[in-house]
């Protein structure tokens, strides 16, 4: 019996006809907690007296505008609304899957069966008319309540959207339509000529870049965490948590290259064509 | 079957990354034994050039695991 990794997110109930995943109450809850962490900032930065949380969080913020700063030099204060909130939230959603109890905690849904034709379930109907001893299928199953936020692929293509897209229009917002699309429709000599639809390729390939190093991480990290207490004695169980660390890391590292990597492609969108 | 394309793809997947990571590392101790002043810059741009080459890795990965638990 192996342990039960599912790629996708599994749908917990159904909220006015949309199908709510067990990614999305996480991601919710992740929101929720994002909004208490803003207000404690903005009711710390008009006291007299500050905590030492506040000078830390400061800290990380300031850390994060110098990276940035490190990249975009003169612009950053204005694409640091946008790439601090993506590193901020990115961050919160890859160390989700690791709080105690997500991933953990089961709850018995029903699974939702797909007619898929008329001749399957005429074919379903005649075998059970025999006598051969057919399984019964279960009606419900056991999923995770909670499941790390970006370990669907559906949130890391949802950011890697948001990122190429807001790249595109800042770019035909500081250069001016013709600027920016003459970078890729050149027709000036033959070889540029070709390398205009090599870029608008680029582009899709940047998204998919994204979506699944993001994914890719967080998920395998998810998986490994799953995998390896399951091989080991329950007296070895803490042998994990070298993983454990590891994942916090990872979490870090995959926000810095998610944030690092659009403000390089913010710079060069916005940047004069030398 | 399935094993062995489970094993495959994620056993050729890594032989690239792998040794670009060590390539990676390798250039930025040198930089850092010509430089040692530079030491927290060269670390940061290592750190993420090293994410960059993990990430291919991490597409064979996925591959991998699609094989394994999703038919």
């Amino acid at each position: 019996m192996s342990p039960h990794i599912s790629i996708k997110g599994e749908i917990v109930f159904h909220l006015l006809g949309f199908p709510v995943t067990n990614t999305v109450i996480t991601t919710v809850l992740v929101v929720f907690s994002f909004f208490f962490i803003a207000r404690f900032y903005k009711s710390e930065i008009e006291k007299k007296d500050r905590t030492l949380g506040f000078y830390a969080l400061n800290s990380f913020i300031i850390g994060i505008r110098d990276l940035i700063k490190s990249v975009l030099g003169k612009k950053t204060a204005y694409f640091f609304p946008l790439l601090g909130s993506f590193f901020f939230f990115i961050l919160l959603m890859n160390w989700s899957g690791l709080i105690p109890g997500v991933g953990s905690v089961l709850i018995e849904v029903p699974i939702e069966k797909k007619v898929y034709s008329q001749v399957g379930v005429a074919e379903v109907n005649a075998v059970t008319t025999d006598e051969y001893a057919v399984e019964e299928e279960h009606a419900t199953h056991k999923i995770p309540l909670l499941r790390g936020g970006t370990a669907d692929l559906n949130t890391t293509v949802a950011l890697a959207l948001i990122s190429v897209f807001v790249t595109q229009i800042y770019g035909f917002k500081f250069l001016g339509p013709r600027k920016h699309l003459a970078k890729y429709f050149n027709f000036k000599d033959p070889m540029m000529l070709f390398l205009g639809p090599l870029e608008i390729i680029q582009e899709f390939a940047r998204i998919i870049s994204f979506a699944f190093r993001l994914y890719g991480n967080i998920f395998a990290g998810e998986v490994l965490l799953t995998i390896i207490p399951f091989l080991l004695p329950a007296v070895l169980s803490f042998v994990v948590s070298p993983i454990f660390f590891l994942e916090i890391f990872v979490g870090v590292v995959q926000a810095l290259v998610f944030v690092m990597l659009s403000a390089v492609f913010i710079n060069m969108a916005v940047a004069e064509h030398h | 079957m399935r094993l062995l394309a489970t094993a495959i793809a994620i056993g050729l997947g890594v032989i690239g990354p792998g040794i670009g990571i060590g390539m990676i590392g390798s250039k930025a101790m040198e930089a850092l034994g010509r430089n040692p002043e530079a030491e927290s810059q060269i670390r940061t741009t290592m750190i993420l050039a090293a994410a960059f080459a993990e990430s291919i890795a991490i597409f064979a990965l996925v591959v991998a695991l699609i094989i394994k638990f999703v038919v």
